[in-house]
């Protein structure tokens, strides 16, 4: 049987082999692998483009010390762009199952519409969740919109939850139980990351910090913004960090959030803010993806 | 020649519930186009699957027959060279037109002949917009943001006339006569013909009708299970999520009984889309029902995989359970504060001050009052956060665990109730309070804020609450004045009137103009309002009552000619005419006096007896009398008649046939 880092492996040569770029995680924290450059930024404009990476996704509200068996403040996810998507998306998607050892044969594959919208990032699309044997283990989107813009080309976006997947094959009720690597379980690995979060975002963040840090990334990402349209060699601007702070702004966010720092009144303005943010880069990308183009 | 026709719309999976509406909306479409084309409309039947749309018909012509049409042209005494212009138009010679009379004088024209087209040429050119049109409540693009929209990829297209296929494309694929099987089970290309459609179908694992896959869910739950529980709105998703539905029994540990039953059948329900079922004694049993979309499983994997899902699930739930009684309800008010019910309503601990007021107005005890004070806590239980469809159940569960009152647990169970037309209301008077405290707070905050429903955008789902207040005002046997309890808003008055109309004809069954009758005498005690319209209703077949009320009508469109008012106007017996008209007076003045004392029913009843005098009384007498003391004496006297039914029912508002 296959361990948890063995059906990585797998999964990446399969998309290796139907011609995806394999790229590493972003080196920062996002909440799912859509907000993570490669994603967000990759599906504007009219370049085909194909990539998967593995992303870490940190959900602070979701921690649970390590004592829920199914919950986790961080999970890993399997996320593959295939723009534009081809005709045969689905079957390319159920084969990669195969690659990792399901006989489809014996099991029940459903395909149970679930539409995808994030009000943060002013993305959206329509989809299914994947259901295997009754456990969702894969989100399909066909993405209409990103940043408040409306795509070019429609890429397919699969998001596998990498943890239940090899929950499972292997069959065990917990992801801590997990095979990690021979003799290593997932506990071995992770465990500490979990008891240590939660106990952060729960009980020892400093709401202060969190917000003196939200307003500064909000500040850079807004004043790189601001210079954009005056920027003279728009080919040389940075987009690619004021997203970075754009990131650290949702994250922040996501902690004060589950921190309970966040009052009913100023929630919907704070996501408001990152909003602007996120469809500030994402205008000015694909206004730079033409001037690029253009040159 | 008459020929069978077959279109197959081959999409990827299309949602379970949109599936019936899509294809009434196609077959309805494909009508439409047939009858513009002066075709006649043949048998046409639908049939879906979660990745087809089929349409077939029967008995269409290969052609359409040939036409004529008149072409107008120029009037007759129009230059010659406009004459001829028209002729060349035309295609033929000026001495082959025609003159035509008309009203306005005569003019030039021609008799064209069309010629029918071949059905194959029309559909062709018709189907690609015709399947584009199909309504989905949410659409996609797929082939660039200028292509066309449809729910989900259209992937195939069959489309076959007679032997024919109809050749048509759309977002590139074109049509042919290659359909497809089941995603897994199924050849990935199958040719068909009419005749082969279905059973190439069901050999490639697809039953085509909705029906039999149906009865094939149906036969196989009673053959795995002596008590299942039919739930019909679970077995419409499973039938159209399916092209091979096959059930399967599963087991779960009988220590997640503990927990309450309605977390355990969410789970089972919503959450994995399986059927629970019952012991012999209507108990829930620790099995469950899945629908696989295969054919079956003979290593029992999917039924093992199945049950882990499940054991996580009621894993999670019991962890929450345990993690929420931690903090008692009654310490979690302080924490709504931080729950937004609306951004410019505030907060639910508001909200909750609000309903406690409204509680204690309405006459709600002590438990009621308790009740209303703890009905939002669970909103910040881990288990509503995980199960919200549960809220108010949680709460009324964790209630009872912590020691509340049975009165105040079972009202908080129960304070969503009725969550549709067909629920039943709250069990108990507290219940019953709370529950019309929370929707008309909703309702009067919404309406003062200008959040009001228009068209179908109802984000507060006020429609639904109005009908919630106005079933358990009746239902519940509340004599509540509607008006304070709605503010005095005219707007939303309104809006409550459309609900109560739409309770007493379309739930309660009532007559149209039965409803506006009783409406018409006033509509703020809901319980008197149900009284008067069984009064009526029981009156509407006796004898008397239709002529009487045409009567009603007759007499109103005297008053209002008469522009009679009828303010400070007494009747005055002395200029009463002897016969029929004094024989009207002192009937009625027994039915006056006998009316006050009885039942709607028999009040009603003997307003009718006045029938035969009022009849003769129009027979005989002449209202429009010269003498205008008279005529306003006899005016007064129909005024008073009219007058003394209108606290049960505007009579005239009754549809009568003569």
């Amino acid at each position: 049987m296959d361990n948890f880092q063995q059906i990585v492996f797998k999964l990446k040569k399969y998309w290796a082999d139907q011609g995806c770029v394999i790229q590493e995680p972003y080196d920062g924290e996002v909440g799912a692998g859509t907000m993570a450059p490669e994603t967000f930024l990759r599906v504007l404009g009219p370049d085909p483009y194909r990539v998967a990476y593995v992303q870490p996704s940190r959900r602070p509200a979701d921690g649970r010390y390590g004592e829920n068996p199914n919950r986790l403040y961080k999970h890993q996810q399997l996320q593959v762009i295939l723009k534009p998507s081809p005709d045969n998306v689905i079957d390319l998607y159920l084969k990669s199952l195969e690659a990792i050892g399901i006989d489809l044969s014996k099991h029940d594959i459903k395909f149970e519409e679930d539409n995808w919208e994030s009000p943060t990032l002013g993305a959206w699309g329509v989809g299914w969740q994947v259901m295997l044997d009754g456990l969702e283990i894969t989100q399909f989107t066909y993405f209409q919109q990103c940043g408040g813009v409306d795509l070019d080309l429609v890429p397919a976006e699969l998001t596998y939850g990498l943890e239940r997947l090899t929950a499972f094959l292997q069959v065990t009720d917990s992801v801590y139980d997990i095979e990690w690597a021979p003799k290593t379980s997932y506990a071995n690995v992770r465990f500490a990351d979990e008891l240590q979060y939660s106990v952060y975002n729960f009980e020892m963040a400093d709401v202060e910090t969190l917000w003196k840090l939200f307003d500064l990334h909000e500040q850079e990402a807004q004043r790189l913004l601001t210079l954009y349209p005056k920027s003279t060699e728009k080919r040389r601007f940075p987009l690619l960090p004021a997203y970075d702070h754009v990131l650290k702004c949702s994250h922040l966010f996501n902690t004060l959030d589950s921190r309970g720092a966040i009052s009913v009144t100023e929630r919907v303005g704070v996501i408001a803010r990152v909003r602007k943010l996120a469809v500030g880069v994402a205008q000015a990308w694909v206004d730079q993806q033409q001037e690029a183009t253009a040159a | 020649m008459s020929l069978p026709f077959l279109l197959e719309i081959g999409s990827e999976e299309i949602p379970d519930w949109m599936i019936p509406g899509a294809l009434e909306n196609l077959r309805s479409l494909f009508e439409e186009m047939l009858t513009k084309a002066g075709l006649t409309t043949p048998s046409v039947t639908v049939e879906g699957t979660p990745r087809r749309l089929v349409l077939r018909a029967e008995g269409l012509p290969e052609r359409q027959s040939d036409a004529e049409e008149l072409v107008s042209g120029p009037a007759k005494s129009a230059p010659p060279a406009a004459v001829a212009g028209f002729a060349k138009k035309q295609g033929i010679a000026v001495e082959s037109l025609a003159v035509q009379s008309t009203p306005k004088g005569d003019y030039y024209c021609y008799t064209k002949k069309v010629a029918g087209q071949p059905v194959s040429r029309i559909l062709a050119g018709a189907l690609p917009d015709l399947i584009l049109k199909i309504y989905f409540p949410k659409t996609m693009y797929w082939t660039g943001k200028t292509g066309p929209r449809f729910i989900r990829p259209i992937r195939w297209i069959v489309a076959l006339l007679g032997g024919e296929v109809v050749p048509f494309e759309i977002a590139g694929v074109p049509s042919g006569n290659t359909s497809r099987g089941h995603r897994i089970l199924g050849q990935p290309s199958i040719p068909v013909t009419h005749e082969t459609y279905e059973t190439v179908l069901r050999d490639n694992f697809v039953l085509l009708s909705a029906a039999t896959r149906r009865e094939k869910i149906r036969k196989e739950i009673a053959a795995l299970y002596t008590h299942p529980k039919p739930d019909s709105t679970l077995e419409d998703t499973l039938v159209y999520l399916t092209e091979f539905p096959t059930a399967i029994l599963g087991n779960f540990d009988p220590q997640f009984l503990e927990l309450p039953k309605e977390v355990l059948i969410t789970v089972m329900k919503h959450h994995q889309k399986n059927f629970s079922v019952e012991d012999g004694k209507g108990d829930l049993a620790p099995h469950f029902i899945a629908v696989m979309n295969i054919a079956d499983d003979p290593e029992g994997l999917v039924r093992r995989g199945n049950e882990r899902v499940l054991r996580a699930r009621f894993n999670d739930a019991r962890f929450f359970w345990d993690a929420d009684q931690r903090k008692k309800l009654a310490d979690r008010l302080p924490d709504l504060a931080n729950v937004t019910f609306q951004a410019k309503l505030g907060s639910y601990l508001a909200k909750t001050d609000r309903m406690i007021d409204l509680v204690r107005q309405l006459g709600g005890d002590d438990f009621a009052i308790r009740a209303a004070q703890l009905s939002k806590c669970d909103l910040t239980t881990e288990l509503v956060k995980e199960f919200t469809e549960l809220q108010g159940v949680i709460g009324g569960l964790y209630a009872r665990a912590q020691g509340e009152p049975e009165e105040v647990a079972q009202a908080i169970y129960d304070h969503y109730k009725p969550a549709s037309m067909e629920d039943s209301i709250p069990t108990t008077r507290a219940g019953q309070l709370v529950s019309l405290a929370d929707k008309l707070d909703t309702l009067r905050g919404c309406f003062a804020i200008g959040m009001v429903p228009t068209g179908s955008r109802d984000p507060f789902a006020l429609r639904r609450a109005t009908q919630g207040v106005v079933k358990i005002l009746v239902e519940g046997k509340l004599p509540l004045s509607l008006s304070e309890l709605l503010n005095n808003d005219r707007q939303l008055q309104e809006f409550v009137l459309d609900r109560v109309r739409y309770y007493f004809k379309d739930v309660r069954g009532y007559k149209y103009d039965e409803v506006n009758a009783v409406l018409a005498s006033g509509w703020d005690n809901l319980v008197d309002v149900e009284k008067r319209l069984t009064a009526v209703q029981a009156v509407r077949p006796t004898e008397n009552f239709e002529p009487l009320a045409a009567s009603f009508k007759r007499i109103q469109n005297i008053l209002r000619q008469a522009q009679f008012t009828g303010e400070g106007q007494g009747i005055l017996s002395g200029l009463l005419e002897p016969g029929p008209e004094a024989d009207l007076y002192s009937d009625f003045e027994r039915v006056r006096c006998e009316a006050s004392n009885l039942d709607y029913q028999r009040a009603l009843e003997t307003i009718a007896s006045l029938r035969p005098k009022v009849d003769l009384f129009f027979d005989k007498v002449l209202v429009n009398a010269p003498d205008p003391t008279v005529r306003q004496n006899r005016l007064a006297l129909l005024h008073a008649i009219r007058t003394e039914s209108s606290t049960i029912a505007d009579f005239s508002e009754i549809v009568t046939n003569s």
